[in-house]
């Protein structure tokens, strides 16, 4: 059964064969008749952004929350170039998009017409898959293909390019069923021989560790990983990809690793003698020196990317398959063994480190009777006064970042929006608007730095007009604060470029200026009601928090060293003089 | 080291530049690429010579095979394998001295394939090492202008 309609009306049949809702898009010349065919769907919302970056942010934060593939659909030309740091955000950190791009007519294609521009051939390194199609016949097959690979296997962007006349064109329009890619297959059950290699080391291991990462929230396989580490007691440290897979309040839960993780958890990953890698890619910004990381360990690798294993570190088992089903298949595997924890020794040991070398700031100063307002503080008070009800919080990037790393406690999956990979300013408040839209009913929370949010603020607008009432936290403190962290110790305090003016903008003003709720907080005793006035509010509000300026994000460490040699929070000796301690030795026998 | 890989791909547009630009963002220089059609016409074959100083060729080949369109990636071991190059050489060549290079062209069991004045054209296929030889003879000559194809190459029989 067949029936002749136009590209774009074909174009919106298939978002609505493949169930999407929400589409955030940004109108142009070439793009009107895809436009147009939407002005009819009962089925898709389009929501216009106001920059066609913040249009891509969004999607990608929709899918973060939502665990949805996200849509975005933009015009050619500057339209289209707009849309790169989003789509490059969204593969670093593998994120399943589709972005559609208008392109000029098949006839002008090369010719340097106006708002013309080779979207396919700039995205190549950035997309997981692209396409330009060149004939209306070939449009289902390619939207199908689109989502099928952007949401399977490792998940990803694929960017669609539309040229105007094939949208335009006629077809007779039929939506596939199935896709037919020879040299698409990719694994999800791992290897048996593989698993039952794993579980031997688990069972043998006195100081095991599951090292995480987004691998597993896009697997949804945050049931599977939690059985696995109570089964056999394993301590969990999730990377900041892999936040919110694990409760942050459970006890086996050690923190984040690597260069802003807390002294406990590097401690843990030099001293392990087994690190279970699920999800993870052994990326700098965690491993440190690569040749000390984890050096004493034996390493099982999962990931669903082949390439990603044996990529930075080697391994002794690596199994490429899906998060999920290899987590589930190793604990079948260990309820056949009745083998049992060793690791309670283990366990001690690192309770023992999280009491000597918590994470902590601002000494006797801190909390809500200091006078200063410290930025972990506010972090703190967020997490405290949102902890009962369903959060999703989203940050910008920087020092922000990091606090909302170490101080918020996260205790569902899929309540985290952060740009891993990228690293990319601005990204956090289209984000949450994208997290909004997606999860209505949650209380949508970007904490963010006075110079990310600056990158973005154009879409205070969508999420006005839209209704969606997110809520900017903003750690104020009138720095570049990671630059000026770096420049202080790496540059002699040179702070060249990274000083803003604390009061430009206004932010209350500025929030005020696009109908939305402001209000500053100069004191640590204002805060929770400012914070809470903000919750409260029906729409969205911005937090001016005048923090600290000159606060560092500690443990740091310093680029090229290892993950126990970390600067700053509370002075400790190196893990090897105190395995001297009665406690300790039986661990390390 | 050099690598010889076989990599099968879809034939449709900008596939080669996906493979090719891989390879530059990796950071693995190529030597030389040949592509052509297989026996299936949906498929081309590409054939690559890659040196990699300290990147195992393992993870640009893991790389490679994640590319949508690619159905097939081999690292051609040599001793399995038959390869072969095309190369045309024209070569100086006054009267009194033409007699010589059609010699050597003879010993190499290459086909003379035009004649100019003071020019011959010489055509030869063979594995590298014995173009890289013919070259180095002809130098003496004086080489006018070269082509090789870069290499095309197969595993012996007992596999498809």
């Amino acid at each position: 059964m067949s029936e002749r309609i136009t590209g774009a009306e074909a174009l919106v049949r298939c978002l609505e064969a493949e169930g999407v809702d929400i589409l955030f898009g940004y109108p142009g010349g070439v793009a009107l008749p895809i436009f147009d065919a939407l002005y009819d769907s009962k089925q898709v919302r389009t929501i216009l952004p106001r920059h066609e970056q913040g249009a891509v942010h969004a999607a990608d934060g929709f899918a973060r929350a939502t665990g949805r593939c996200g849509v975005a659909l933009v015009t050619s030309g500057p339209g289209a170039a707009n849309t790169i740091t989003g789509i490059a955000n969204a593969y670093m950190d593998s994120i399943p998009l589709v972005v559609i791009t208008a392109q000029v007519s098949t006839a002008v294609i090369g010719t340097d017409a106006f708002q013309e521009i080779d979207i396919t051939g700039i995205t190549v390194p950035i997309t997981k898959h692209n396409y330009l199609v060149k004939d209306v016949a070939e449009l289902p097959e390619i939207m199908k293909e689109a989502f099928h690979i952007a949401t399977t296997g490792r998940p990803g962007p694929v960017l669609i390019d539309v040229p105007v006349d094939v949208s335009k064109g006629e077809l007779d329009f039929a939506y596939p069923d199935s896709v037919n890619l020879p040299g698409y297959k990719p694994t999800y059950k791992g290897h048996s021989k593989q698993i039952k290699q794993a579980v031997s080391l688990i069972t043998r291991a006195r100081r095991p560790l599951l090292y995480v990462g987004g691998g597993v929230i896009s697997s949804e396989g945050a049931k599977e990983l939690k059985e696995l580490a109570e089964l056999m007691q394993i301590p969990v440290t999730t990377t900041m990809m892999g936040k919110s897979v694990f409760p942050e309040d459970h006890h086996l839960w050690i923190g984040m690793p690597g260069m802003h993780g807390a002294k406990y958890t590097n401690y843990a990953i030099t001293e392990a003698d087994l690190l279970i890698a699920v999800g993870v890619r052994f990326d700098d910004r965690v491993t440190g020196k690569l040749a000390a990381f984890a050096s004493k360990a034996k390493i099982i690798h999962v990931d669903v990317d082949p390439a990603e294993i044996g990529k930075n570190k080697a391994v002794d088992v690596p199994i490429v398959g899906d998060a999920k089903n290899v987590l589930a298949g190793i604990v079948a595997e260990l309820r056949k063994t009745d083998a049992e924890s060793k690791s309670e020794a283990w366990v001690a040991v690192i309770d023992e480190w999280r009491k000597q070398f918590p994470l902590h700031y601002g000494g006797h100063e801190a909390g809500a009777a200091g006078e200063h307002l410290f930025p972990q503080y506010v972090v703190q008070r967020v997490s405290e006064l949102t902890k009962d009800r369903d959060t999703i919080i989203c940050t910008e990037v920087g020092q922000n970042q990091m606090w909302a790393c170490q101080y918020y406690t996260l205790r569902h999956p899929r309540s985290w929006v952060s740009s891993g990979g990228l690293g990319t300013m601005g990204f956090g408040f289209p984000a949450a608007i994208g997290a909004q839209a997606g999860r209505p009913d949650a209380l949508v929370i970007d904490i963010a730095g006075d110079g990310s949010i600056q990158m973005n603020t154009q879409e205070l607008a969508t999420a006005k007009i839209n209704g969606f009432p997110v809520k900017i936290v903003i750690l104020n403190n009138g720095y570049l604060g990671m630059v000026r962290q770096w420049q202080e110790l790496f540059y002699g305090r040179r702070y060249s470029a990274s000083v803003l003016p604390q009061d430009c903008p206004d932010f209350v003003k500025l929030a005020e200026a696009y109908g939305c709720f402001g209000v500053r907080v100069e004191k640590p005793a204002d805060l929770d009601a400012a914070l809470q006035a903000a919750f409260d509010f029906d729409g969205p509000a911005i937090v001016d928090c005048r923090v600290v300026g000159e606060e560092c994000v500690y443990p740091m460490v310093a680029p090229g060293a290892s993950i126990d040699e970390m600067l700053g929070g509370v002075p400790g000796c190196p893990v090897s003089e105190m395995l001297d301690d009665d406690i300790l030795e039986e661990v390390w026998e | 080291m050099r690598h010889t890989l076989s990599v099968v791909v879809e034939n449709k547009p900008g596939v080669l530049t996906r493979v090719t630009s891989l390879f530059a963002r990796r950071g693995f220089n190529i030597d030389s690429l040949a592509v052509g059609t297989t026996e299936d016409p949906t498929l081309s074959r590409i054939t690559i010579v890659c040196s990699a100083a300290e990147t195992p060729i393992e993870q640009i080949t893991k790389q490679v095979h994640k590319l949508i369109n690619v159905i097939k990636v081999q690292e051609l071991d040599p001793a399995d394998s038959v390869d072969r190059e095309l190369v045309l050489f024209k070569i100086n060549a006054a009267p009194e001295r033409r007699h010589e290079i059609i010699e050597i062209a003879n010993v190499f069991r290459a086909k003379i394939v035009d004649v100019g004045r003071n020019s011959v054209t010489i055509e030869a296929t063979g594995a590298t090492d014995k173009i890289d030889a013919m070259e180095d003879l002809f130098r003496a000559y004086g080489i006018k202008e070269m082509a090789r194809t870069g290499k095309i190459a197969l595993t012996r029989g007992r596999e498809s």
